[in-house]
């Protein structure tokens, strides 16, 4: 079946047949990257404007390039230094920049529900490139690449997120996503950090790291971020990473000998994940990355390139 | 100057009356309830057949936002609001520009309603001074000018014993302090109910139990105090508990709740549509089936629309950035008709005693029945008529709904104020 929304903007919208048709999409445009000319003609003439009111070195960076392989001409846009320093609202920015008729405009804004309004007022498409702390389905759906990629397969699968849930856009993107194709979620992390009813959303919910990780297929571990002590929620960042940094000798002993260690990036090194570990031979932090770019070929070529593309 | 209202259905709970009757006005009071009244020569008639005849409607709990945010909504025009609403009265909240925390700006408020108001006007008095929650304001003062209530509403005077005092320095005075029961150490940033929706949606929630620690906190100060103590815009079944048990013992708190809490839920926040967002939130089920079982028991005295106007600017964009609040004056009763007494939540004379009668009984106002010798202030209704909300034609400046579109049977039909027809 095809691809028939205008706009990707949660996990939670989708069902199981589209979030393969993303994954499979992504999966078939990898090997661009290999080439020696990087380069498709897939969306010449159409324009993606990148509009990021956060910052992001990451994701912008990604769907930039992943814009630029699939030959669509790419904006970049960062609210710093812009109209808003003038005091535009966001939804006037948006309009004006709708009015320059772009194809896709992907956003990243620090709002939940930033995305679904600029869908509800632009004509055009509207990639959510992360929206507060809804969600950021592009990281999913890289994240599912990448298990699936190194697994062999995604359905059956465990996978344990860990740290900081309540505030985490990628672990409900996650949620989301991993439940729809039948694998295993169990979302870890200090009572203050695991949102209120979270098991309704169909996950099992842990207290202690070293259970957590047992005989799971793959653990995911979430960036801290630093108010979340000032929030009175973490006592301090030494408790915080005894109890739930994630070391060699803690996966040695209460893991399996396979298991996968993602995070989303950027790494708080030492905090959530020991500098051994980020780089060690369990880590596929960096594929997840590399995805990333697949992942947004993909999205971008399934909303844009659908109206008379030409394909990859 | 007199107007006799004929052969409508007459529907006074302060009165114990419900049946099809005449009501004759004579110079700003009920003249006579009765079967087939002579009308005195020169008396305008007004045949309500088919349609239903109350005391006039009073809302305890609106905000005219003048003086100071003029943008939002003046005298003027939230008067005109009510009374497109149905409503008579209308109790306005303290949090203008200057606040009414002196008599002077309580003067201003009066005069302007005097002039251009189209309703009656009862200015509430803050409780502290900028409603800063720091020192109390000049209550006495406030008191002599007019006020009829005090309250802090859009904030909680999180100072315990400063609340105490002012509970106590008011008690000669002999009218409500109201209270804005939210914890704000409990749901600091929140922009939603906390909950299963908040958690998937990515919003900020305010537990229940910001509120419900506040209101058992008021009910047990009411107690100490002796004081009257007014929930405003009760929301949760936890607060309906604490209210239930504090009158159960005796201690002097009432309380309203808003239509919005009636009908809506949580679930209505998932579009990120900012005419959902007011404080306190859209809460579960649960708390809505709580909350009419309240109303329809007496736990709950009245209902009040916390009429919140805002600028189109202040509520079209990011979900977290938009003020806080709904108007609800020219919806309320469409929306109770509807959808709390036509699927048979309520009856109609409890929704009409909870408009009138008991609203005026809390905060001493006159009106709220059609005992000869009562201000001629009537609201009459047509149950039958069809409706569409449409925030366009409101009176209100403002049209944060988030009742747009609705369709409804049942509207208010005709506002009279001190025995004449408001025409808004």
């Amino acid at each position: 079946m095809g691809w028939t929304r205008k706009d990707l903007l949660a996990m939670r919208d989708l069902d199981a047949s589209e979030i393969l048709l993303l994954v499979d999409t992504a999966a078939s445009l990898q090997e661009i990257a290999t080439r020696e000319i990087k380069k498709v003609p897939a969306l010449r003439g159409k324009t993606v404007v990148n509009l990021f009111y956060e910052a992001s070195t990451r994701t912008r960076t990604s769907f930039e390039i992943a814009g630029k392989w699939l030959s669509a001409d790419v904006v970049n846009f960062a609210a710093s230094g812009s109209s808003t320093a003038k005091g535009e609202s966001f939804v006037d920015t948006a309009k004006n920049i709708a009015a320059m008729s772009p194809d896709v405009v992907v956003v990243r804004h620090s709002s939940s529900g930033a995305a679904a309004l600029l869908a509800r007022e632009l004509p055009c498409s509207i990639v959510n490139a992360g929206d507060g702390t809804h969600e950021h389905p592009t990281q999913a759906l890289l994240d599912l690449l990448t298990i699936r990629e190194k697994k062999g397969h995604v359905e059956g699968l465990h996978v344990a997120i860990v740290g900081d849930i309540a505030h985490s856009r990628v672990a409900r993107s996650n949620i989301h996503g991993m439940r729809k194709l039948g694998m295993t979620v169990t979302v870890a992390g200090p009572p203050t950090l695991i949102p209120p009813f979270v098991q309704e959303l169909g996950v099992k919910v842990s207290h202690r790291l070293d259970d957590a990780i047992r005989d799971v297929d793959v653990i995911m571990m979430l960036r801290l971020q630093h108010e979340r002590m000032a929030a009175g929620l973490i006592p301090s960042l030494r408790e915080y990473s005894r109890y739930w940094g994630l070391s060699l000798d803690r996966l040695a002993r209460h893991a399996r000998p396979d298991v996968l260690i993602m995070h989303p990036g950027p790494v708080n090194r030492g905090v959530e994940l020991s500098p051994e570990v980020a780089d060690g031979p369990y880590s596929v932090i960096l594929d997840q990355v590399a995805k990333g770019v697949a992942v947004r070929m993909g999205v971008l070529l399934l909303l844009a390139g659908s109206k008379g593309g030409n394909g990859a | 100057m007199s107007l006799l209202l004929q052969n409508g259905r007459v529907v006074d709970p302060a009165n114990g009356l419900d049946a099809v009757q005449d009501v004759l006005l004579v110079e700003g009071r009920v003249e006579r309830v009765g079967r087939r009244l002579e009308a005195p020569a020169g008396t305008e008639v007004l045949d309500v057949t088919g349609k239903v005849v109350c005391p006039g409607f009073i809302d305890v709990h609106v905000h005219l936002r003048e003086p100071g945010y003029e943008y939002k909504e003046t005298v003027a025009t939230g008067t005109r609001a009510a009374a497109a609403g149905g409503f008579t009265a209308v109790a306005c909240m303290a949090n203008t520009h200057p606040v009414n925390d002196n008599g002077a700006v309580t003067d201003y408020i009066l005069a302007k309603a005097k002039v251009e108001g189209v309703v009656r006007v009862y200015p509430i008095g803050a409780v502290t001074r900028g409603l800063k929650g720091e020192e109390l304001a000049e209550l006495a003062e406030l008191a002599e000018a007019g006020c009829v209530a005090f309250s802090d509403d859009g904030r909680c005077v999180m100072n315990a014993g400063l609340y105490r005092r002012a509970l106590e320095y008011t008690l000669p005075f002999g009218v409500p302090v109201v209270s804005h029961a939210e914890d704000t150490t409990l749901c600091h940033g929140w922009a939603m109910n906390e909950g299963v929706v908040s958690t998937e949606v990515g919003l900020p929630g305010a537990p229940a139990a910001a509120e419900d620690v506040m209101v058992a906190r008021d009910i047990l100060l009411a107690e100490l105090t002796g004081a009257h103590v007014h929930i405003a815009h009760l929301s949760t079944a936890g607060a309906v508990r604490l209210v239930r048990e504090g009158k159960s013992r005796g201690v002097r708190v009432t309380a309203e709740v808003t239509p919005h809490h009636l009908v809506l839920t949580e679930e209505a926040v998932r579009t990120y549509d900012p005419n959902t967002k007011m404080a306190p939130p859209l809460r579960t089920k649960r708390d809505t089936e709580a909350l009419l079982e309240a109303l329809a028991d007496g736990t709950i005295d009245c209902i009040a629309t916390d009429h919140a106007p805002h600028a189109l600017a202040e509520k079209e964009g990011e979900f977290d950035r938009a003020a806080f609040g709904v108007v609800g004056l020219e919806t309320a009763v469409s929306v109770l008709l509807d959808r709390v007494v036509g699927p048979g939540l309520l009856s109609l004379a409890t929704l009409v005693a909870r408009l009138s009668r008991d609203p005026a009984r809390l905060f001493g106002l006159p009106g709220g029945s059609l005992a000869p010798g009562a201000p001629a202030d009537v609201t009459v209704l047509d149950l039958d008529r069809r409706v569409t909300i449409e925030p366009a034609r409101f009176r209100s400046k403002s049209r944060n709904t988030p009742f747009a579109s609705w369709q409804l049977t049942g509207a208010p039909a005709l506002t009279i104020v001190a025995g004449g027809v408001v025409r808004p």
